[in-house]
């Protein structure tokens, strides 16, 4: 019986980090699938009780929420393949843009969210927010961690795979290549990561939901 | 040498986020230097250490400035062994702290809430923030099963938690007065109530505290300019 349970959603770039962290490291787990939208069972409620969200880390029962928590508790409890650095100053680097990353995250998807003078306004905030991770956040270095992927990188690694899929349904422009070099070098190169490129969602299946989810929100905007 | 270990923190004596930082160094008795910001006019070296958020709290170490407050609390910790552990040993007691002390965040927003409005916008934020601290007082419950310690155990166990309920929940007496509402109090919130009350006779947090009157007033200001700007 496997000591480690994530409770996630397929679809959710939250549950991924915590699945990329587990597999970077070689920590064995049972994944359970809860249906977030509809039918959230009661071992979900039990274990997340303030917040009823997914990805919950079950470890030897006892249960951990918030993705970021989630992460740190990894790290802390399965040290192999680092994904934070040893320098304080450089933990702290790394901690400043994941926090970056968490209060931002509403900026980086308002244009998912919203249509017409609305998204041209979202868009534009979006495209400021990706040029302070491009220029300050990543910089000249080849993942935000440095020579290695860490923490940071799990944190930005939605906009290596859901931010294409969400820029296509919203009708604007993904990380292009002209706009965003570093960015879009980075997700290249974060892509190739085998352990990566094994665990991401179906591009197609993502078109599908996500399809449905922004004609939800933006049915829910007018109402 | 010593200019190289010298510890600077830049903040704004209202803001809770500086106060966390403050009462962290004060609890480790780290020796530093404190650079007060008006907000209204942010000086050059403000921007220039947090040029992305332009905010305070920013601690500098080394010349190397760190912005964030709970990131500068774990670097705090991580840096100087002196004084309490800020977060345990064990992985497990560590995430429930940072889980509870992120969870604080929403608290105190939804609180301020409560400050920037009137009638039926302020009925309803009043009873978002008091479904929240209901939920933050059973928290605390699974946290401390056999009630909150006492000062003296806690000078040696504070942590990075306790230091976030003092800063963005210990003015809740002042907001009483200032709202005419009790949220936080010893009938609905015993332990929240428990837990600040024993850290406000710490040495290090009694040395710092703002007087009751000035809290006050700068409540009543905020209020009067978030109600004012939210009519204009």
């Amino acid at each position: 019986m496997s000591q480690v349970t994530v409770l996630g959603a397929w679809s959710s770039p939250y549950v991924y980090r915590v699945i990329w962290a587990l597999k970077l490291k070689g920590v064995d787990y049972e994944y359970v699938e809860e249906d977030v939208l509809h039918n959230k069972s009661d071992r979900l409620l039990k274990y997340n009780p303030v917040h009823k969200k997914v990805p919950v880390l079950v470890h030897a029962g006892k249960p951990i929420a918030e993705s970021a928590v989630i992460l740190e508790y990894i790290e802390e409890t399965w040290p192999q393949n680092p994904l934070l650095p040893k320098d304080p100053h450089e933990r702290a680097l790394a901690r400043f843009w994941i926090k970056f990353g968490e209060d931002k995250f509403g900026a980086l998807f308002g244009f998912f969210m919203t249509e017409g003078e609305q998204q041209v306004k979202a868009t534009k905030e979006r495209q400021e927010q990706l040029t302070i991770l491009e220029e300050q956040g990543l910089g000249d270095k080849k993942f935000f961690g440095g020579d290695e992927i860490g923490m940071a990188d799990l944190e930005f690694g939605w906009l290596a795979w859901w931010m294409d899929v969400m820029s296509e349904l919203a009708g604007v422009k993904g990380i292009e290549a002209e706009t965003f070099p570093r960015l879009h070098a980075w997700i290249q190169r974060f892509k190739d990561i085998p352990t990566i490129k094994e665990h991401l969602p179906d591009r197609s299946a993502m078109l599908t939901y996500f399809k449905g989810g922004r004609a939800i929100l933006l049915a829910s905007a007018k109402s | 040498m010593a200019e190289q270990n010298k510890v600077i923190l830049y903040g704004t004596w209202t803001r809770p986020y500086v106060k966390r930082v403050e009462l962290a160094l004060k609890v480790k008795g780290i020796p530093y230097e404190y650079v007060e910001e008006d907000l209204r006019n942010k000086s050059p070296m403000l921007l220039k250490l947090n040029p992305i958020h332009k905010k305070v709290p920013v601690l500098v170490h080394n010349g190397k400035a760190i912005t964030e407050s709970l990131v500068i609390i774990e670097y705090i910790d991580e840096t100087w062994k002196t004084g309490p552990r800020l977060l345990p040993q064990d992985p497990y007691k560590r995430s429930q702290i940072r889980f509870w002390a992120s969870y604080i965040q929403q608290v105190f927003e939804a609180l301020v809430m409560v400050l920037k409005t009137i009638g039926e916008a302020q009925e309803k934020a009043i009873k978002e923030v008091s479904e929240k601290v209901k939920l933050l007082e059973a928290g605390l419950k699974g946290l401390f099963p056999d009630g909150i310690p006492s000062v003296d155990e806690y000078s040696k166990n504070v942590t990075l938690l306790d230091l976030v309920i003092l800063a963005n929940l210990g003015g809740y007496e002042a907001q009483e007065e200032v709202l005419g509402v009790k949220i936080i109090d010893s009938e609905k919130t015993p332990l929240i109530v428990s837990c600040i009350t024993a850290l406000i006779d710490l040495p290090a947090v009694k040395e710092s505290r703002m007087p009751h009157e000035k809290v006050v007033a700068f409540l009543k200001f905020f209020r009067e300019n978030a109600l004012n700007s939210a009519a204009a």
